[in-house]
């Protein structure tokens, strides 16, 4: 969905997952040459640059599968310079040891040739791979000579003279099947621990009843217990701190066998809330374990007693473990995710792993409502200010027409049009899901931090 | 009374070996096995306590070389042998060679075998103690004109048969004059490869007729009794399949006058040890006819039989008798209980004519409940050099309704994969109305051709193909070094179904598959779906609910499933699944073929600078892939140019004594598209 509700209506022309190749998990880039022959514009640059980024923090293998018309020329401004650093990104992948495999179907040309010629390993299909930095006409533009695509960058020729194709297939099976060969011999190794439960029990709690436990408004509250027990391994939840700071549930499972550490909001943080998630960070960093934050926050909360009570340096305790915390995160939006609670619960601009949006997730500053409430007052305010009186009824319109702006900015689908999360996913594949994300991170290293920014006591 | 038998060595291979071995055993004797180099990893080379590697591969160079026996006996300080049946069983010679090593012969006496073991002189037998016999001749000479004579006194249809022989070796059926001399080549050529002798003769066809045979047995002491009939009807290629005592198609006059007989005969020659007599019987109740046929001086593969009803061990009689220990029980002793039945599983397909198969067998689990007698196991191989008989099998019953249940019900459950056999077309057999109203003669199968080639129900089919698709898929799972929780082909955005294809019988087939929640499965089989609910899956099975039916499925899989592996995905897989009483042969194309031409290592260019020394291809020539197309010689070193893909030369481009550049074109080959290959599924 990345790309909908953008200026770049058509989305990505690349198509990009997780998969098991030859049984190692690597991250695929394929361009999908059905949109637009494959041109690249700003979507699929995100998409693309993201991937890569993926790959990089989990340490997964980078396998690209190219067949594209390059550049989306209208588009050139928007790309160019982000679009430039994939190829910085292709060999700072090589260099931290993690392998980028292209298998090339078709065109990748121009800037795209580049592709190829900085992976580590390169397949080209014959009579199919276009490989060269300028074609024909560009040729013949530029130093008068008449050039045959096959001489200028066919596969036979980059397989025998140039040297930049590794392994020469025949047909599209051959690639797939020599790409899956390639990765076979790199004998990869995960460096996290392998799950500790070799055959994870399903949750006792059928997960199909996700539907029916989250909230299709997000104003009426759910018990995340209940999305909690419909994921974890046998339902089985150790509840840290029950009795304590009660609208942030903390505690241990295990998932897809992963231990992990939960942190899951039932609505509003509190002081209390704030410390218990911090506190709970530190002792899953001190065991390696990596956390999975759920979240279904309406903020922090605000008034005099609270600021009073110092609800803003409870929320930078939280916000400070989150940040500085380096075992993996797993993000998963239930329901709202509204001002710095998206935060201090591992929001995008966080750094998770990976982020998944159920379809009735709400994003923003605050809740349309509200923001529209606050300007109102705001309004209502200035006017008064200026001596003058407020009309209510005038504002009205221009209030709706805010409230119905932020509305339709803070849904789920806006959200994942501009990758502020790795995709909307089916409550029910919830599991699944973070099971699968869960064994990415586990490629890496997991370690937990040996320092925080100050606490503000 | 010769000493009793310490060590006993037997002359044979397979489940006669090993059936001879287990009474061996019983009785506390120590055992030798020969064995020719095909069968070292045979069953019965390990159920001896010595086997003795014969030198030679054929059975001629084997089990029928009397040199190698007799030295393998010595060897392993043997003093008994057993013939068993086939081979050298009725060779009079070889059991004197035995005698003359001062060892105890476990069979007739050389004379007797001599005797009564020539189909010619046997009838001389008979005819003088009035028993009637088909019109016969022999054929003498090599006089096609003299066998025309010979079979023109006979009257077509007739059959060849080797005087010696037996099991339907050396045996040819001639409906006219025209085909006669082909077959008694044919025959005589059968019969001098199989049993070292290759005199035949003619023997007038009956048709519509009973195999029906008598046990006897004589001791020393001059003793003759009989241990009831068998009949053989059903014969394919004129070699037994199905055998039953007793007969379901006999008068009791009869039976009571072929009995008889049989004593008489076998007493007038002295005969010691186990013998059969067969007759042919036409017609019915008090109209029946009867005709001598033979007498076979050994034990019989069918022999099971009538251990079932009489509850006797024969190899133990034949042990005893062998060292002149009197039977020890008389006629009025021999009680006949109940009814027995046998088949004979072979390795052949008997809808493609009864082609012999051969190949490993990935599994072989035998039933309870039924005797079996096999000559493999699991991971036996089957080869083309002896019979292709894997194993007898026996049921026995109080009556022969209730046989021929119990035995079809074993051939249908057990699992035999690795080799196509004929075990449909025997439970089809007992299970036909024909055989269950006892109408049985010699062209059984003629007659009912269907019960050849049965095909699987369609229903089964399906279910096989389900079967073998979702074992795949749980072992690729259970395989999966990461991810082994999230579901096949799990993807978050939704998703096609996976596709499983196969080929039945050449018979491309294709499985589409969706995994649900809780063994739930969407299955599209060649374009019908169904709900299949699946319970388990194990190495060797999976336990399935397919449109409301549940079964457990038998599946092997010859070959790794793992997707981890991509060398697994390059070649085909071969799945066998038995259930609902059939068993399917499916072949799995590979997911990614090696293609043709794919590892082109030089190609047609010059690999280095260097002299074109030889040039062995012409413009327009065809060639195939690895052919040598060029030499080229440099720093001393000669490079092999082979072609890469199959092709045509459509121009060479250097000649010998030419310098070459490195990467310079040698020679043009246009590839040509492969001829799509079959994937070998017929099965």
């Amino acid at each position: 969905m990345a790309g909908h509700d953008t200026d770049d209506p058509l989305g990505a022309g690349i198509v990009t997952g997780l998969g098991v190749v030859s049984g190692v998990e690597c991250v695929i880039v394929a361009n999908d040459p059905t949109v637009k022959g494959g041109a690249q514009g700003p979507t699929s640059v995100a998409k693309a640059l993201r991937a890569m980024e993926i790959a990089r923090v989990n340490r997964l293998p980078l396998v690209s599968l190219a067949e594209s018309a390059g550049a989306d020329l209208p588009k050139q401004a928007e790309i160019f310079i982000p679009g430039g650093a994939s190829f910085k990104n292709l060999t700072q992948l090589s260099a931290a040891g993690i392998p980028t495999v292209t298998l090339v179907f078709g065109s990748s040309t121009a800037g795209g040739a580049y592709l190829p010629g900085m992976s580590d390993y390169t397949i080209l299909q014959r009579g199919a791979a276009r490989v060269f930095l300028g074609g024909p006409p560009l040729v013949k533009m530029a130093i008068d000579e008449d050039a045959d695509e096959e001489e200028l960058g066919g596969a036979e020729m980059h397989a025998r003279t140039s040297g930049l194709a590794d392994y020469l297939a025949v047909d599209e099976v051959d690639a797939l099947r020599q790409g899956r060969e390639v990765v076979a011999h790199l004998r990869w190794r995960k460096r996290g621990p392998a799950p500790v439960t070799a055959v994870p029990d399903p949750p006792a709690h059928d997960p199909d009843e996700l539907l029916g436990i989250a909230s299709a408004d997000v104003r009426t509250p759910f018990e995340v217990r209940e999305v909690i027990t419909r994921v974890v391994d046998g339902s089985r939840f150790e509840e840290f701190k029950p009795l304590y700071g009660s609208t942030l549930v903390c505690g241990w499972a295990e998932l897809c066998g992963y231990p992990v550490g939960i942190l899951a909001n039932n609505g509003i943080l509190f002081s209390e809330e704030a410390q218990k998630g911090a506190q709970f960070i530190q002792l899953c960093n001190r065991t390696d374990t990596p956390l999975l934050f759920i979240q279904n926050i309406t903020g922090f909360m605000v008034g005099t007693r609270y600021e009073q009570g110092g609800i803003i340096k409870d929320g930078a305790k939280l916000i400070n473990a989150v940040s500085n915390s380096t075992v993996p995160h797993l993000t998963l939006m239930v329901g709202a995710s509204y001002g710095a609670g998206n935060y201090g619960m591992a929001g995008r601009s966080y750094d998770p792993r990976f982020v998944f949006s159920w379809p009735n997730h709400r994003i923003a500053v605050m809740g349309p409502k509200q923001l529209a409430g606050v300007l109102t007052i705001v309004a209502r305010q200035k006017t008064e200010k200026a001596g003058e009186v407020f009309d209510e009824a005038a504002f009205a319109p221009l209030r709706d027409a805010f409230e119905a702006q932020v509305e339709a900015q803070s849904t789920a689908l806006y959200a994942t049009g501009h990758l502020w999360d790795d995709g909307i996913i089916d409550p029910r594949d919830s599991r699944t899901v973070l099971g699968i994300a869960l064994s990415a991170c586990h490629s890496e290293v997991v370690e937990g931090a040996a320092r925080y920014g100050v606490f503000r006591m | 009374m010769r000493l009793p038998i310490t060590r006993l060595l037997v002359a044979n291979r397979g489940e006669i070996a090993s059936r001879i071995f287990r009474t061996a055993h019983q009785r506390g004797l120590s055992t030798v096995a020969v064995y020719a180099p095909p069968d070292a990893a045979a069953p019965f080379v390990r159920m001896a306590d010595l086997a003795v590697p014969l030198v030679g591969t054929s059975a001629g160079e084997t089990y029928l070389d009397v040199e190698q026996l007799i030295a393998a006996a010595r060897l392993a300080g043997a003093d008994a042998v057993h013939p068993g049946y086939g081979f050298l069983a009725e060779n009079p010679d070889f059991a004197q060679a035995v005698l003359d090593e001062g060892l105890v012969w476990v069979g007739p006496t050389p004379d007797s075998m001599r005797l009564m073991g020539s189909k010619v002189d046997a009838k001389a037998v008979a005819t003088r103690l009035d028993l009637p016999v088909p019109p016969s001749a022999e054929i003498v000479g090599d006089d096609p004109a003299k066998w025309s004579a010979a079979a023109e006194a006979v009257g077509f249809p007739l059959l060849v048969k080797a005087s010696a022989g037996g099991g339907g070796k050396g045996m040819r059926p001639v409906l006219g004059p025209a085909d006669l001399a082909e077959a008694v080549r044919a025959a005589r050529r059968e019969a001098a490869s199989a049993f070292g002798d290759a005199t035949v003769f003619v023997e007038r066809y009956l048709a519509q007729a009973r195999h029906i045979e008598v046990q006897i047995f004589g001791d020393s002491q001059g003793q003759v009794i009989h241990l009831g009939e068998r009949e053989c009807s059903i014969q394919r290629r004129h070699q037994k399949v199905v055998e039953e005592s007793p007969s379901p198609g006999i008068a009791p006059e009869t039976r009571e006058l072929m009995l008889e007989a049989s004593v008489t005969l076998a007493r007038s020659v002295a005969y010691l040890g186990a013998g059969t007599v067969e007759f042919l019987v036409v017609g019915s109740g008090g109209e029946q006819e009867l005709f001598f046929l033979e007498m076979n001086t050994r034990l019989q593969v069918e022999h099971a039989v009538t251990e079932a009803v009489t509850g006797f061990d024969l190899v133990a009689m034949q042990l005893d008798v062998a060292v002149g220990e009197p039977l020890g029980i008389t006629q009025d002793q021999v009680r006949f209980d109940g009814h027995a039945i046998e088949v004979r599983v072979y390795a052949e397909d008997p809808a493609a004519g009864h082609l012999p198969s051969t190949g490993t067998v990935s599994r072989w689990t035998e039933t309870p409940g039924v005797r079996w007698d096999s000559g493999v196991e699991t991971g036996s191989v089957v080869t083309p050099y002896y019979d292709p008989m894997l194993a007898k099998v026996v049921a026995h019953a109080p009556g022969r309704t209730e046989a021929a249940a119990v035995l079809a019900r074993a051939l249908r459950t057990c699992r035999v994969h690795g080799v196509t056999t004929n075990l449909g077309c025997l439970a089809a057999v007992l299970e036909s109305t024909p055989f269950l109203q006892g109408a049985t003669t010699t062209d059984f199968l003629d007659r009912h051709p269907d019960l050849l080639a049965a095909a699987t129900p369609h229903v089964l089919r399906r279910a096989h193909l389900v079967a073998a698709t979702l074992h795949a898929q749980g072992l690729r799972r259970s395989a999966a070094s990461v991810l082994s929780f999230a579901p096949t082909g799990w993807r978050n955005v939704g998703g096609s179904s996976r596709t499983a294809t196969f080929a039945i019988g050449g018979q491309p087939t294709m499985v589409e598959y969706r995994m649900g929640a809780a063994g739930a499965v969407e299955v599209m089989v060649d374009g019908t779906a169904g709900a299949v609910l699946l319970h388990g899956v194990s190495d060797e099975s999976v336990d399935l609910e397919v449109d409301g039916l549940r079964a457990v499925y038998a599946v092997t899989a010859e070959s790794a499933v793992s997707g981890d592996s991509p060398a697994d995905e390059s070649s085909a897989r071969t799945v066998w699944v038995t259930g609902g009483g059939w068993t399917t042969r499916l072949v799995e194309p590979p997911r990614f073929p090696v293609a043709e031409g794919a590892s082109v290592v030089g190609g047609l260019v010059a690999p280095v600078p260097g002299t074109v020394t030889a040039v062995l291809v012409a413009a327009g020539a065809e060639v195939k892939v690895g052919e040598l197309l060029v030499l080229v010689e440099a720093m001393k070193m000669e490079h092999r140019i082979t072609a890469g893909v199959a092709g045509l030369v459509t121009g060479v481009l250097v000649s010998a004594g030419d310098s070459v550049e490195a990467h310079q074109a040698l020679v043009a080959v246009e590839p040509q598209v492969p001829a799509e290959t079959g994937d070998g599924g017929a099965s």
